[in-house]
C-alpha cells in the first residue's frame, strides 16, 4: 500500500462519513448516473426487441402499412421451422461458424505463441498483423471481391504463380463450390488476430515461476507445453471463440458485399436470408419471428457455452 | 548481461519466431498494400493481368472519386476548350467531361459527424453508468449489468426491423440524430463494460479522502476519478469510434440520401460496365487510413483494450 498522506487520512477516517455529505445522496446520483444508460438500452434495444416479439404473431408488411394486421398465433414459427431452405441456411451458418473458429484458433494461437518467445520487435509486428480487424467489414469486404476477381484477380494469380493450376479455370467466388471457403478465408484473414491477442493475454498471464518448477521437476518442453501452457491458456481461448462465434452468428456486412449470398443460395448465411425476407420481400411479421428464432438461439448456444467455460475456470 | 533463465527463450527459437511471424504480417498486409495501390492505377493498369506490381502513378482514382463525369459526342469533345485544371484533363484522357462533384465528400462528413457525435454520447453516459455500478450498490447490479452486455448478442438486422418502424414513426428514418442514437445504443454496452473496469482500479480512498476535504460526490467524480480514468476513457473512446467507423448493416437499411455514412457509399462507387476499383480503392484508401494511423499510433491502449475487454469477464 502506498503511503501518501492523502491514504493515511482515508484510511484514518471510518467510511461511514463518505456519506455524511453535502449534496445529493449517493442513492440518488446512483441513479442519475444509470438512468440515461438504462433508458437509452430501454429506447432502443428492449422496446424494439419486444415489438418484434409482438410483430412475429402477425402478418404484418411494413410496405404496406395501411393493409389490416391479422394475428396468426404461431403460423410464422412454424413454417420457418419447417422450411427446408432455412434448415439449409442454418447449415450454411453452421459451416461458416465452424471452420472460422477451427482456422482462427489454430493460426491465432500459434502466432500467439510465436510472438510469447518475446523476440525484438515484436510490438511493432502484433499491431501491423492487427490492422485487419480494425478496418470496416463492408469496404475491405468489397474490395476482396475485387482480389477474388476471375481471371484477373490477385488471388487467381498466385494460385496459378503457385500451383499451375491457369487462372481462367475456376472463379473463387462464383458457381463451382468454392464460395463458401472465399468467405471463409476473408474472415480468418481479418479475425484471426483477434483471437491471436486473447491467445497472447492469456499466454502472458501465466507466471515464469510455473514454469521453472516443471524444469527443476526436469518435465520436457513438451509436457510443459500440454500440461501447463495449453490448460492456462484455454479459458482465454475460449473466451476468444465466445467472441467470435456470437460475432460470426450475426455475421451480415462482409459476406452481404463479397457474395451477396450467392451464388445460388451456396453462402446464403441467417443473417443475410433475413435481410431478405425483411427489407426486399417486406414479410416483417414472418421475418420478425426468423429474428426471434435467431435470437433465442444464439442466447440459448451462448448461455450453455458461458456455463461449460465458467466449469473450464474453476479447474 | 542476463542472468540464465529456464523460461527465456532461445535465440535460435527467437529467430524462428521473428521470421514465421513477419511472414505472416507480410503475407496479411498484401489485400492492404493492393487496395492503397489500387487506388493510384489508372483504369486499364488495375484489370491487367497478370497483375501490375510496378506501375505508372495515376490519380484518376482519386479524380473520379470525388466527381461524376459524363461522355459527349465526339463533336462536343473535339470542340471544347482545352483542360484547364489537372484533374480536367485526367477526366478528359478518359474521353469524359466532369459533370459536378460526387458524393463521397458527403458521406465522408456524415461518417465523422456520426461516428464522433455517438462517441461523445456513448463515452458520457457510459462514464457516468460505470462510474455508478463501481461504486455504488445498485439494485440487481449483475442483472443490469449482464443485460447490458447481452443487448450486443442480437443480429443487427434483427434489431433492424423494428427501429426500422419506430424510426419511421418518429421522423428519425435517415437523420444524423437517428443514427447517433442507434450506434450510442450499440457502443454503450461495451463502453460501460470497458470503463467500469478502468474506473474499478481507481483506489476508493482518494474520492473518500476529497469528500471529507468537502467536496460533494459530483465534484470528487469531476476532479478526482475523471483524470485518473483519462486514459481508460481514451481507448475505450478509440472502441466507440471505430465501430460507428465501420458499422454497415445498419447504415444501409436506416440511410439513404441524406445520413448515408461511406461503408454503403463506397461500394456503390460504379464507372463503365461496373466497379471503378481505383475510385473505389482511392475511397476505401481515405475511409480506412486514419483507422490504420489511430491503431499504430495508440497501439499501447488499443491493444490492451481488446485484450481487457475479454478478459474482464
Amino acid at each position: 500500500m502506498t503511503n501518501t498522506p492523502i491514504d493515511r487520512l482515508a484510511r484514518a477516517t471510518p467510511p461511514d462519513m463518505a456519506k455524511k455529505v453535502r449534496g445529493l445522496s449517493d442513492r440518488a446520483i446512483a441513479w442519475i448516473f444509470v438512468a440515461p444508460t438504462i433508458f437509452l438500452l430501454l429506447a432502443i434495444n428492449i422496446f424494439p426487441l419486444i415489438w418484434t416479439v409482438r410483430l412475429s404473431f402477425t402478418n404484418y408488411a411494413a410496405n404496406r402499412p395501411n393493409r389490416e394486421v391479422e394475428f396468426v398465433g404461431l403460423r410464422n414459427y412454424i413454417r420457418i421451422l419447417t422450411d427446408d431452405g432455412i434448415w439449409a441456411n442454418m447449415q450454411t451458418t453452421a459451416h461458416f461458424l465452424i471452420w472460422t473458429i477451427v482456422l482462427q484458433v489454430v493460426i491465432g494461437f500459434s502466432l500467439a505463441w510465436l510472438i510469447n518467445r518475446k523476440f525484438k520487435g515484436n510490438d511493432l509486428l502484433t499491431t501491423l498483423i492487427v490492422l485487419p480487424m480494425m478496418l470496416s467489414p463492408a469496404v475491405v469486404g468489397n474490395f476482396w471481391t475485387f482480389l477474388y476477381q476471375p481471371q484477373i484477380g490477385l488471388i487467381n494469380y498466385v494460385v496459378e504463380l503457385f500451383t499451375g493450376i491457369p487462372a481462367s479455370s475456376f472463379s473463387m467466388l462464383g458457381p463451382g463450390g468454392l464460395a463458401k471457403w472465399s468467405i471463409i478465408i476473408v474472415d480468418t484473414w481479418m479475425w484471426t488476430p483477434f483471437v491471436m491477442l486473447i491467445c497472447l493475454a492469456g499466454l502472458r498471464s501465466i507466471p515464469d515461476y510455473i514454469y521453472e518448477a516443471a524444469e527443476i521437476d526436469r518435465a520436457s518442453k513438451w509436457r510443459q507445453f500440454w500440461t501447463i501452457t495449453v490448460p492456462m491458456v484455454l479459458p482465454f481461448l475460449m473466451l476468444a471463440v465466445l467472441f467470435r462465434g456470437i460475432e460470426n452468428f450475426k455475421m451480415f456486412d462482409m459476406v452481404v458485399l463479397l457474395t451477396g449470398g450467392g451464388p445460388g443460395n451456396e453462402t446464403l448465411l441467417a443473417s443475410i436470408d433475413l435481410k431478405r425476407e425483411a427489407f426486399e420481400k417486406w414479410r416483417t411479421g414472418y421475418s420478425s419471428a426468423y429474428a426471434i428464432i435467431l435470437f433465442v438461439t444464439v442466447f440459448g448456444l451462448a448461455s450453455i457455452y458461458v456455463k461449460a467455460l465458467n466449469k473450464v475456470k474453476e479447474r | 548481461m542476463s542472468a540464465y533463465s529456464v523460461t527465456e527463450p532461445t535465440g535460435r527459437s527467437k529467430l524462428v519466431a521473428a521470421v514465421l511471424v513477419t511472414l505472416y504480417m507480410v503475407i496479411t498486409l498484401i489485400p492492404l498494400a493492393w487496395i492503397i495501390s489500387t487506388g493510384f492505377k489508372s483504369g486499364p493498369d488495375s484489370i491487367s493481368y497478370p497483375p501490375k506490381v510496378v506501375f505508372e502513378p495515376s490519380l484518376e482514382g482519386y479524380v473520379n472519386l470525388f466527381t461524376t463525369r459524363t461522355r459527349v459526342s465526339q463533336e462536343a469533345f473535339a470542340a471544347l476548350p482545352p483542360a484547364e485544371t489537372w484533374y480536367d484533363q485526367i477526366v478528359r484522357d478518359q474521353g469524359m467531361v466532369i459533370a459536378g462533384p460526387s458524393r463521397f465528400g458527403e458521406r465522408f462528413m456524415n461518417s465523422v459527424i456520426i461516428g464522433f457525435g455517438s462517441t461523445f454520447l456513448s463515452i458520457f453516459l457510459g462514464t457516468l453508468a460505470a462510474y455508478a455500478f463501481s461504486r455504488f450498490k445498485v439494485p440487481l447490479k449483475d442483472d443490469l449489468l449482464f443485460f447490458i452486455l447481452s443487448t450486443r448478442m442480437m443480429p443487427p438486422i434483427a434489431v433492424a426491423i423494428p427501429i426500422f418502424l419506430m424510426y419511421r414513426e418518429l421522423g428519425l428514418s435517415d437523420t444524423h440524430l437517428g443514427m447517433i442514437l442507434l450506434y450510442t445504443a450499440v457502443n454503450i454496452s461495451l463502453a460501460v463494460w470497458l470503463l467500469k473496469g478502468f474506473i474499478d482500479e481507481i483506489p476508493r480512498e482518494y474520492e473518500e479522502a476529497a469528500l471529507i476535504d468537502g467536496y460533494t460526490r459530483f465534484q470528487a467524480f469531476r476532479k478526482v476519478v475523471l483524470p485518473q480514468a483519462a486514459t481508460g476513457i481514451a481507448s475505450t473512446a478509440i472502441f466507440c469510434l471505430i465501430f460507428a467507423w465501420n458499422e454497415y448493416a445498419f447504415a444501409v437499411l436506416l440511410t439513404s440520401g441524406t445520413a448515408q455514412t461511406a461503408p454503403p457509399f463506397i461500394p456503390t462507387i460504379i464507372g463503365v460496365g461496373g466497379q471503378d476499383w481505383p475510385a473505389v480503392a482511392a475511397g476505401a484508401t481515405i475511409f480506412l487510413l486514419p483507422v490504420m494511423i489511430f491503431t499504430i499510433l495508440l497501439r499501447k491502449h488499443l491493444l490492451r483494450g481488446i485484450t481487457f475487454g475479454a478478459v474482464r469477464k
